[in-house]
């Protein structure tokens, strides 16, 4: 009986891993561009989310843009409206209820607002699923790279063009872990240019593994190539966007 | 940059609360015979062994571990080691746990106390190491070791017992930390405080972040930095913070046997205390707010308690820093050990990874992969693997290299390899193993120990979303956190271990056995003759 049970742990234990899968999510943009989106009672702009205070209980509607992880019964979304995005961290959520989520899926999330080392977000959150569909065009960011207005847009899909892949270091245009230290498997650093400023880029590999097209598209970039980029705009002290997508041109 | 942010708050806690029951239902389910050393031992044919390794996100750890198996492998040229990197303990002990199923587990492996009681639930999985430790052949500094290894009276007493469980040896120590208090002496002086010559009380640090946190004006701005932004006291392992006090206060947190004591009035006492300070925006901690070295080297932050093993990090001058150098704030660093209850009897916690073997069916192939266990505590290893953050060599005999003796010595000669506050923390893992201590290791421990945690961040949290902290709110809290990390159903080391029954008590199980089956033969005899 134990060895069954320990069997049947270890399938689900497979299964939760299975869960945490990182395939790319966003969905190319085919939402209309008349798309109205009605708060519910009681739901918080994105003004008003982004006015609230640290600690503040939130509410939101917000669309799932991408799905980055889920474990124990929590999970980190990239989400979107048409006004801004939430980052959702570690929100309480079923495993059932992650499946079902897709880009575009419209979820209300109940929590407190955060800041950990620049990033805003929302934490200790419930999600519930609502009836709606919304994906998020790209906002070409490339301009912003290196202004302040940047952060305006912080955890919005975003897209860069015509960026430069430098030199990360002995020759390299890319390392696992930010300073080499890591193996495949492991996130991604790679450098870009643009208007003679240099800007880091992370694939992150709980996002996008090392099974998917744009972490195998980075293993693959040499130093001079030119790139158009897409993803998530993450913030760690500063833009630390993860990239979901490259186009070697 | 350390993190590309989302490992940041390490799922590993989740993980190692959620796997229990997975261990637990896969207590005795793959069995190995535990590991004897052979009286012949034939090492001249191929080996191939696999060591799983950590490291802390830093590239000179990586060539360390590198160039450590190229060397091992020059002194035996048929054993082949396969390095598989890590950054996150509690990936590594994720893929043992599902390893230990398949029986694929690596051969070496770094890890943590905590972490191989709950291994220990496949038994023989893991190898007791007395027996290897002491064979004159193989042993530590044996006669067929190829190598300057160390001796077992040469690996630091203390160390060594941290690897001791249930009686018996099942692991090395690899290399010690200790956590350290960090301060911006320039700014606590601003203030008009004067930094105590060797230790820092807790009364001290409240009072000093107390009076930082007062400084904030009406504008928003806080005087004593000029900014917007200032968390006086920031601590990174919030279960180290709790444990560490409650030792210190000589309070209850867990038996010997693996007992539940974390739940006291001294608990409460403190998390009141957390409270207050969280009250006055004094006190905050990584996980809410950050790591604690940005705030530190941003001018944020007055005291920042973080490992030991994370000073390359800390200060103006810091070899790794994560913020813009915009925002870089020049201010004087000093090094204390964590905050003290009484200075004259400091207590601070010991951690730093532990190495393990795994038993595999052909005993040479562990004899290899010991040979290479006992590399890695030769003064080339120790020494340079040392020398990459703020930990210490683990034996006598590569802290009195001259090598050693002469990093050292160096201190603040450059801000890399001899950066200041890096020494300085090493020195007081130097200088206070004595003070060091461990929790108890059993099947769980790895969960109170993140309960520990958790009740910190839970007050810091409830505090700062303006929740009530009283009573009633402490009673939930500690219903919830029992709840949230199993706590009820823990069982303590002498359960965890799954060990062969002691012959007596093999020998009553058979004798009863044997009574009933006599009584039913005896019942099914009577039956047939009256029949």
């Amino acid at each position: 009986m134990k060895k069954q049970i320990a069997v049947m742990a270890v399938a689900a234990l497979t299964l939760s891993l299975a869960a945490c899968g990182k395939q790319a999510q966003q969905a190319p943009a085919d939402t209309p561009a008349t798309f109205e989106d009605v708060k519910g009672e009681g739901v918080m702009t994105h003004a008003e989310y982004l006015a609230a205070a640290v600690e503040d209980a939130v509410t939101v509607e917000t669309y799932v843009q991408g799905k980055q992880s889920w474990w124990d019964n929590k999970a980190t979304l990239y989400t979107q409206d048409q006004d801004g995005a939430y980052f959702i961290y570690d929100a309480a959520c079923s495993e059932e209820d992650y499946a079902k989520l897709t880009p575009g899926t419209k979820i209300k999330v109940t929590g407190y607002k955060a800041e950990w080392n620049g990033e805003i977000e929302i934490i200790d959150g419930q999600i519930e699923i609502e009836s709606g569909n919304y994906v998020a065009p790209a906002l070409d960011a490339t301009s912003l790279l290196g202004t302040d207005s940047l952060a305006d847009h912080q955890n919005e899909f975003v897209s860069f063009t015509g960026l430069t892949v430098e030199d990360k270091g002995d020759g390299q245009a890319f390392y696992y872990n930010w300073d080499n230290s890591g193996t495949k498997g492991d996130d991604l650093y790679f450098d870009v240019s643009t208007g003679g400023k240099t800007y880091s880029f992370t694939v992150e590999s709980y996002l996008t593994d090392q099974d998917s097209s744009v972490y195998k598209t980075v293993e693959g970039l040499k130093i001079g190539d030119t790139i158009d980029c897409k993803g998530f705009l993450y913030w760690y002290e500063g833009a630390n966007p993860h990239i979901t997508e490259v186009v070697v041109k | 940059m350390r993190i590309s942010g989302l490992l940041r708050r390490c799922a590993a806690a989740a993980l190692i609360a959620l796997l229990l029951p997975v261990l637990a239902a896969c207590h005795g389910s793959r069995q190995t015979a535990s590991f004897a050393v052979p009286d012949e031992v034939q090492l001249d044919r191929p080996f191939e062994i696999t060591f799983w390794a950590k490291n802390d996100t830093n590239k000179t750890q990586t060539e360390i571990y590198q160039r450590a198996i190229a060397d091992f492998e020059s002194n035996y040229p048929n054993i082949h080691v396969n390095l598989r990197l890590y950054t996150d303990y509690g990936k590594i002990y994720n893929d043992v746990i599902t390893n230990i199923q398949t029986g694929t587990t690596p051969d070496v492996c770094i890890t943590y106390p905590d972490h191989i009681a709950t291994y220990m639930s496949g038994a023989g999985v893991v190898v007791p190491l007395t027996g290897l430790i002491e064979d004159p052949r193989w042993g530590l500094g044996g006669s067929e070791v190829r190598f300057d290894a160390p001796r077992e009276g040469e690996i630091i007493p203390e160390y060594l017992e941290e690897c001791r469980i249930g009686g018996e040896l099942y692991a090395l120590p690899y290399m010690r930390s200790s956590e350290a208090c960090y301060v911006n002496r320039t700014m606590v002086e601003q203030l008009g405080f004067r930094l105590p010559e060797d230790m820092l009380t807790w009364d001290f640090i409240w009072e000093v972040a107390d009076a930082a946190a007062a400084t904030r004006d009406t504008d928003g701005v806080y005087r004593i930095n000029n900014q917007r932004v200032l968390l006086p006291f920031l601590y990174k392992s919030t279960d180290n913070m709790m444990i560490q006090y409650l030792k210190q206060a000589d309070a209850p947190y867990a038996g010997e046997n693996g007992e539940v004591l974390l739940f006291g009035e001294e608990t409460k006492g403190f998390l009141r205390t957390i409270a207050e300070h969280t009250g006055r925006e004094a006190f905050s901690t990584f996980k809410i707010s950050g790591y604690p070295a940005n705030f530190l080297n941003a001018g944020q932050c007055l005291f920042a308690v973080d490992s030991t093993a994370g000073s390359t990090w800390m200060g103006s001058d810091a070899p790794l820093v994560d913020i813009s150098p915009d925002r870089l704030v020049q201010f004087e660093t000093a090094v204390y050990p964590v905050p003290q209850i009484d200075p004259g009897n400091p207590r601070m916690i010991s951690q730093g990874p532990s190495i393990c073997l795994f038993n595999k069916p052909d005993p040479e192939q562990v004899i290899a992969s010991w040979l290479f266990m006992q590399y890695l505590l030769t003064n080339d290893v120790q020494i340079a693997y040392a020398g990459t953050e703020g930990y210490v060599p683990v034996t006598s005999k590569a802290r009195a290299d001259s090598r050693y003796l002469d990093y050292l010595a160096r201190a603040g000669e450059d801000n890399r390899e001899h950066y200041a506050v890096k020494i300085a923390a090493t020195r007081l893992v130097l200088d206070h193993t004595a003070d060091t201590f461990i929790t108890p290791v059993f099947n769980g421990s790895a969960s109170l120990r993140d309960a520990s945690g958790f009740l910190v961040e839970s007050t810091v949290k409830a505090v700062r979303r303006k929740q009530a902290v009283d009573d009633d709110w402490f009673t939930k809290l500690y219903g919830d956190t029992r709840s949230l990390y199993r706590l009820d159903s823990l069982t303590g080391v002498s359960d965890s271990v799954e060990t062969p029954l002691p012959a007596v008590s093999a020998g009553l199980l058979i004798t009863l056995a044997l009574t009933w089956l006599f009584i039913l033969l005896y019942l099914l005899l009577q039956k047939m003759r009256k029949t």
